[in-house]
């Protein structure tokens, strides 16, 4: 016996097969009373969720760097005020300019 | 006059959920028909069509309208469908001892001569129902669409998400498969 005759032949009987498209009793009040509640989501919906998500996680992210930039940061150095080593970097070449004249 | 699919779903967006009801009762009988093509069992048919109904009305913001509701809402019916079998995948092998008595005897009959079996009958349906049961998900839905339903590969491509190749590619996995489990079944008593 060829299986790709027998092959042929049930396919050809699934064909002839009547699909039956009965539905069962009010089946449709069935899906309705599933759906109470529930609302079509919109492409804006859809995407808005795992934006939503996403911002979030992004604000998280950004502070929690923020935390460890600061504690990981190196003490200044509080020998000096800071309007003491500006004036030292404004003048620093000056300085040098004049040392090289003496 | 009764109101087209356009402006129920546009009723449905806008948040009347009730517009919904009469696009249900207009599509069952064809999403039941599509579900009976791949459960057997009347519970499972069931559960099939209420996922697929489920489904549409919560992606129907995502229908564009470009197409008709019938294609969105069978290709939706289809891929539903190939979830199920994906889900409820069984692994149980068909021996020829398993089959009916009708069918062991339209077997016989083919035998002999495979023009008088008559593909009409009863037996064979329930056969080929047997054979397609043991198929893998894909090559289940493959023989389903393309030779039983006899769609053309780019319909199916579209329907599945598939690319034709792989449709093509499949198809010939899936002949070779069900040619398979037909000598398996046959092997005891005819070879």
């Amino acid at each position: 016996m060829n299986p790709s005759d027998l092959q042929t032949k049930l396919i050809e009987a699934a064909r002839k097969e009547p699909l039956p498209d009965h539905v069962p009793y009010a089946f449709e009040k069935r899906i309705m009373a599933r759906l109470t509640g529930m609302s079509p989501l919109n492409g804006w919906t859809l995407w808005g969720r795992p934006l939503w998500r996403a911002a979030l996680s992004c604000v998280a992210i950004t502070f929690l760097c923020g935390i460890w930039s600061l504690a990981s940061a190196p003490k200044a150095d509080n020998s000096d005020s800071f309007a003491q080593a500006f004036e030292r970097a404004v003048f620093a070449s000056s300085d040098q300019h004049l040392e090289d004249i003496w | 006059m009764e109101p087209s699919d356009a402006e129920l779903i546009a009723a449905v967006i806008r948040g009347d959920s009730a517009s919904f009801e009469p696009l249900i009762q207009k599509y069952q009988p064809r999403v039941f028909a599509t579900a009976r093509r791949y459960a057997r069992r009347e519970s499972e048919v069931e559960d099939i069509v209420q996922e697929v109904f489920i489904k549409a009305f919560q992606k129907l913001g995502g229908f564009r309208g470009e197409a008709p509701f019938e294609h969105w809402l069978m290709r939706l019916a289809v891929r539903t469908c190939y979830d199920f079998l994906r889900a409820h995948q069984r692994n149980r092998e068909t021996t020829f001892t398993e089959l009916s008595q009708p069918e062991t005897d339209w077997l016989d009959q083919f035998v002999v001569d495979p023009g008088a079996a008559d593909e009409h009958a009863e037996a064979a349906r329930q056969l080929i129902g047997r054979i397609l049961t043991r198929l893998s998900p894909s090559a289940r839905l493959v023989i389903t669409l393309l030779e039983i339903e006899e769609r053309p590969v780019k319909e199916i491509a579209q329907i599945t998400g598939w690319s034709v190749p792989l449709v093509k590619v499949r198809a010939f996995r899936a002949r070779a498969e069900m040619r398979k489990i037909l000598a398996k079944i046959t092997q005891a008593k005819y070879m």
